[in-house]
């Protein structure tokens, strides 16, 4: 089946969607990315939608879910790279992606995440010297 | 006076439809020369309504058509189903009011990102949208 890849990072989670999403692709990225929080105990998960020409009231709550599902799992949810158009869009639609923090591109999206949940670097070595000890 | 151009038909029967027909409506606006928010907002739009069908009535025709009024040139989509049609159309094209489980934004959503947005139904025969996008709308 199809399955929209999802990369570690340390504490981070990175999924870059580069395809439209058809419905089950969509619910199956929310039930994967949630487990995938849970089972890696990541700290933040940053989603890439530049290569989406079109976000729909069903991409849209699915984003929106994420973000909330994340959230009681102690994640921070970051979207980035939307396209002008599709923000326009979005907020006529009447959609305003609430629950998750968005940014303009992976770089300040990032940086915005490591703020989110402080030092992540830190608190990893920390963890790796704490087990060697 | 609109004067149809160009007429296409598209079947609606599965979910993976749903992208088969974006890209279609999406070929025809760049053909017309449709600014690009003014393609998303229509595609978008299309999205909304092709869901709907799917999700109420199992499916339906889409009617894609390319229209001239004056200068103007626009895209027309037909959303023709047989589903349960809907009883409340004012309800229905209320902010917030959803039958099923989704956030009630489709319908009133999908009007204020179209130019012309046109609907009928009849309880137990079907529902039929129709919706036009203008190029410079």
């Amino acid at each position: 089946m199809d399955r929209i890849p999802i990369l570690r990072m340390g504490r981070l989670l990175l999924v870059t969607i580069q395809i439209d999403l058809y419905d089950r692709l969509a619910t199956n990225l929310e039930t994967d990315l949630v487990q995938m929080v849970n089972k890696t105990e990541a700290k933040g998960v940053l989603i890439d939608i530049s290569a989406l020409s079109i976000v729909d009231s069903f991409m849209g709550r699915i984003l929106g879910n994420i973000g909330s599902m994340s959230k009681i799992m102690d994640a921070e949810t970051v979207v980035v790279g939307m396209q002008p158009a599709v923000a326009i869009t979005l907020i006529e639609l009447g959609l305003e992606l609430k629950g998750v923090h968005t940014a303009l591109n992976v770089e300040k999206g990032m940086e915005l995440l490591k703020e989110k949940i402080g030092n992540y670097d830190e608190d990893l070595t920390e963890d790796d010297e704490d087990s060697t000890e | 006076m609109k004067i149809v151009l160009n007429k296409d038909r598209m079947l609606i029967e599965r979910e993976q439809d749903v992208i088969l027909f974006r890209n279609r409506v999406k070929e025809y606006a760049v053909k017309i020369g449709m600014s690009l928010v003014n393609q998303t907002k229509l595609i978008t739009a299309a999205s909304e309504l092709v869901r709907n069908m799917l999700k109420y009535a199992n499916g339906g025709m889409v009617l894609i058509e390319v229209l001239s009024q004056g200068r103007d040139s626009g895209i027309r989509l037909v959303f023709t189903d047989k589903g349960p049609g809907i009883k409340d159309i004012a309800l229905a094209m209320k902010d917030g009011y959803s039958t099923g489980k989704s956030l009630g934004i489709g319908l009133p959503g999908t009007k204020r990102l179209v130019n012309e947005f046109d609907i009928k139904s009849t309880v137990g025969e079907g529902t039929t949208v129709s919706i036009i996008k203008w190029k410079n709308g």
